[in-house]
């Protein structure tokens, strides 16, 4: 049965009516018409549909609706713009990151928490943390250099 | 959304009907009315025909002096558009800035083969570079007529054509022809994809002349992606679309034998779609078909389980009866006559699984049929042959279906793309509404067209002296076209298979591509019939350099086995046989990028469970040669290998873009690395059991290497080769090479994961 829920997007409140089993990436895709969090797995296991629940990397793709609540959620469209880019989405056009561009949600909002509680992380942390995220197109080398220079931007 | 429906709409509107609207329609709209009419034979007002013979195909001036290139191939994310704009502005002598390209639309390009076998450049650009030239001399030809200046007078500068003596003389390409169609004829070859070939009268432009081919132009596709302002293919929707799902059988081969509709009656707008094998749901929201997909009781026929226990496969395909047998490659001497005379006869037999392309989406896919026209959204690598393939399953005409090729997530190949756009229309046809299938992630990895699993036995036939006097290769395994490379025709897709049309599996495999000048050579392949001939989970297609890395890995691998049985450094082994120049010449730039010291493998230096070691692998791909050193770390307890450092020597003639060149190699080098460390499908007797990512694993980021470091070999007076898929064959050798020189024990197996070569060392 389908279910009332306010929404707090990127900063804008959504009245959204689904049911409430229905995961946050379907919510947030086809009731709100974001096109940003994807689909990859629909299991947690890729990262292609992370967004963040009060700062936190959450897999839109498990996380139910009704689980949600009052949590601010921001997705990559929210996350910063090109006149006031987030220092990894100016380092991921700077490094000229993506191949297909498809996993970046991932990467970027996973990294982006990451390099928020982490300053000046080594190779081996920033590996370590982002282990798990998957990219298909082997854009490793290059994340690994663009998740580098937006913690040096950071810093 | 919006923008999407407003597109369809105009699709429908303006171009399917014809031609006239075409530039108007693509976003930059265009004053059709207040432009200077060309007064001369080579500019039209309403568009001549779509066909691959006429150079409006390819080329459009708009009237506000922006070039629209119409291009029938794809981007799958590693720059083509953006190099093939650099082809094509050099050509005309227009800023890059202004070229825009539109890829992959039915309506808008004519058939140039979609991205097909790295010929991005290779045969796309090189057509885009001749209609170029071509456009270039017609401007300059009707800008002589207006000006009163002999065409070779002239000269253009930014889209302006000038006297080049007498300065005050100038008229623009905009002013020319500005949103007017180009009305001249080009020498095609009559061929359709990749070989299709038209010039002009024109000429290219000589090398040395050019400023923007050569150039590291950035990606313009990139911020917008990072920025959230890009639409996927699964960001496309209209009006009154619904979701799709479809259900594949746990035995792979049953087809439903009945169908319990109640079992999801409590599901809003949730349907059944069943014919014969195919069997699909619908509804109106994405969650409720999903639900109906998981909650549909269905009864399966009692299919026999069609797979044999994977611990025998590679012995099923040494015993299986070849279906076809084919000599391939040179063929040099008499290779038995050389073998019975050997001095020493070196053997190894070499094994490679069947691999998933596991894009990170599985295929999505959006089919429209409203009026007698049928829409496709498809992430597709080939909208051509994919408007064939609905036109056949919906039995209408080709001329009212319109594929819109769509960025999609990364495509390496014949993955699940067209079987999923035939898929979608089916349920659309069936429920007389837009339907968007989105496969699920066990579909994805479990169901797309496979790699072939295969073996390859090699042999050298060693003289009293340490020469290598023959070489005999044989690749044996599954099909690399059980089912063709598009989805050109229903029989090569899966909704076809459940629908019952007629099935005939291709034959197709292939032997190495090298320079080794061995006096008695022999090449041949030999194919086997697929395990289960219809709807398979493991039927075969091209994925990434088809067959290139498994047959590279064998014929690399041997050459190693070869220079060590011989005490022979393995690059001077390579310098000794490989005959090709550009070959040699990318052997040494990478031993010397690398810093390569001569010395036979194994080392004998080192002991404990840590060490090292390295290893080179070369081969040709077409006209591209490549070359790379691995360098890996493997720890002898776990059986882990760590690649440390790639150096990557590659020559695909002339560069259009090296920096789009160098991030191609450098990912692709990578996802190899993967391919060769972790990827393996894994199946029972019943069905695939790789169905998501932690059963079907690919590296990680804490499995990626150190560094990669690429040296570029550029020839301006070679026409540009392919550079979308070499660098992933010689990556599986090297670091089998690698594993040998710091070990002593040769993996003939792929993947090189952790129990494999645990396995192998003890």
């Amino acid at each position: 049965m389908n279910q009332k829920f306010s929404l707090n997007v990127n900063g804008k409140v959504h009245m959204v009516e689904a049911d409430p089993d229905t995961p946050l990436l379907y919510v947030l895709r086809d009731d709100i018409g974001l096109n940003n969090p994807h689909f990859g797995c629909g299991l947690g296991q890729c990262g292609a549909c992370t967004v963040h629940l009060d700062g936190k990397p959450v897999h839109s793709c498990r996380r139910p609706i009704s689980q949600v609540g009052d949590q601010k959620i921001v997705t990559l469209a929210g996350l910063g713009t090109p006149e006031k880019p987030h220092p990894l989405q100016a380092a991921y056009v700077e490094e000229e990151v993506p191949q297909c561009a498809y996993c970046i949600n991932g990467w970027i909002m996973t990294a982006a928490a990451f390099l928020r509680d982490n300053k000046k992380p080594t190779d081996d942390e920033i590996r370590t943390a982002l282990h798990r995220i998957k990219c298909r197109c082997g854009t490793h080398m290059a994340i690994l250099r663009a998740v580098k220079r937006a913690a040096a931007m950071m810093g | 959304m919006t923008r999407h429906e407003k597109f369809a709409s105009l699709s429908r509107r303006n171009l399917l009907k014809a031609g006239g609207a075409l530039v108007v329609s693509f976003g930059a709209p265009l004053p059709f009315d207040s432009v200077q009419a060309a007064d001369d034979a080579t500019a039209v007002a309403t568009k001549p025909p779509l066909t691959p013979d006429q150079l409006s195909s390819y080329l459009a001036v708009n009237a506000d002096g922006t070039v629209s290139a119409y291009f029938g191939k794809m981007d799958m994310g590693q720059g083509l558009s953006v190099a093939i704009r650099q082809m094509v502005a050099e050509e005309l002598d227009v800023p890059f800035k202004t070229v825009k390209i539109f890829i992959g639309d039915t309506a808008t390009s004519v058939n140039q083969g979609g991205a097909s076998g790295s010929t991005g450049v290779q045969e796309g650009g090189r057509q885009m570079r001749m209609a170029a030239a071509e456009a270039r001399r017609v401007l300059v030809e009707i800008a002589a007529n207006k000006l009163g200046l002999a065409a070779d007078q002239l000269t253009v500068t930014d889209g302006v054509v000038g006297g080049a003596i007498d300065t005050t003389k100038k008229i623009s390409y905009a002013e020319l022809i500005g949103g007017q169609f180009f009305n001249v004829h080009l020498d095609w070859n009559g061929k359709y994809g990749n070989p299709l070939y038209a010039p002009g009268k024109a000429q290219p432009k000589d090398p040395k002349d050019h400023t923007i081919v050569g150039q590291p132009v950035p990606r313009d596709d990139i911020a917008p992606k990072v920025f959230a302002q890009t639409d996927f293919v699964t960001d496309v929707k209209v009006p009154g679309m619904m979701h799709g799902r479809v259900i594949r059988p746990e035995i792979a081969g049953a087809i439903p034998v009945s169908v319990d509709e109640n079992s999801i009656k409590d599901i809003p707008s949730a349907k059944v779609v069943w014919d014969k094998g195919f069997l699909g749901v619908v509804a109106d929201k994405e969650w409720d078909a999903i639900k109906a997909a998981n909650a549909l009781e269905v009864t399966w026929s009692n299919a026999a389980p069609p797979f044999l226990d994977q611990a025998t496969l590679y012995d099923h395909i040494r015993s299986a009866a070849p279906r076809k047998h084919e000599l391939q490659g040179k063929q040099a001497g008499n290779v038995d006559d050389a073998f019975n005379t050997a001095a020493r006869v070196i053997e190894a037999e070499y094994q490679w699984p069947f691999q998933s392309h596991a894009c990170m989406r599985p295929a999505c896919a959006l089919v429209e049929i409203k009026d007698g026209h049928v829409t496709c959204w498809s992430g597709t690598q080939k909208a051509h042959f994919v408007q064939t393939g609905l036109a056949a399953i919906l039995q209408m005409p080709q001329d009212n279906v319109r594929v819109i090729w769509t960025t999609g997530p990364g495509s390496y190949g014949r993955n699940d793309a067209d079987d999923c756009a035939m898929d979608a229309a089916v349920l659309a046809k069936a429920v007389g509404k837009p339907v968007r299938v989105q496969y699920m992630r066990d579909q994805g990895t479990g169901w797309d067209p496979k790699a072939p699993a295969s073996i390859h036995t090699v042999r050298a036939a060693i003289d009293a002296s340490g020469n290598v006097i023959a070489w005999d290769f044989l690749s044996k395994g599954f099909s690399r076209v059980d089912v063709d490379t598009n989805g050109s025709k229903p029989k090569d897709t899966l909704a076809g298979q459940t629908l019952g049309v007629e099935l005939k599996s291709g034959d197709g495999f292939g032997v190495p591509e090298q320079s080794y000048g061995f006096a008695n050579e022999r090449t041949a392949w030999e194919t086997i019939a697929p395990l289960l001939d219809r709807a398979s989970p493991l039927r075969t297609a091209h994925m990434r350099d088809p067959v290139g890395p498994q047959i590279h890995f064998a014929s690399e691998s041997f050459m190693d086995e070869v220079a060590a049985a011989l005490n022979m450094d393995p690059v001077e082994f390579r310098l000794r046989y490989v005959k090709d120049p550009r070959d040699l010449a990318v052997i040494k730039a990478a031993a010397e990028k690398a810093g390569w010291q001569a010395r036979p493998s194994p080392r004998k230096d080192q002991t404990g469970d840590q060490v090292s070691g390295r290893g080179i692998a070369y081969a040709q791909r077409g006209p591209t040669r490549v070359a790379v050193i691995a360098e890996v770390e493997v720890d002898r307890s776990t059986g882990r290998i760590s690649p440390r450092k790639f150096t990557v020597a590659h020559d695909c003639g002339q560069i259009i873009n090296p920096d789009g060149l160098h991030h191609a190699i450098e990912n692709n080098v990578v996802q190899a690395t993967s391919r060769t460390l972790w990827e393996e499908v894994k199946f029972d007797n019943k069905n695939v059991t790789s169905v998501d990512w932690r059963t079907y694993p690919i590296l990680e980021l804490d499995q990626a290497p150190q560094q990669v470091d690429i040296v570029l070999i550029n020839h301006p007076e070679i026409a540009p080769s392919g550079a979308g898929e070499a660098s992933s064959r010689p990556v599986p050798a090297a670091i089998a090479n690698a594993v040998f020189d710091a070990t002593g024990v040769r993996i003939r197996r792929a993947p090189f994961s952790p129990d494999n070569v645990k396995s192998a060392l003890s």
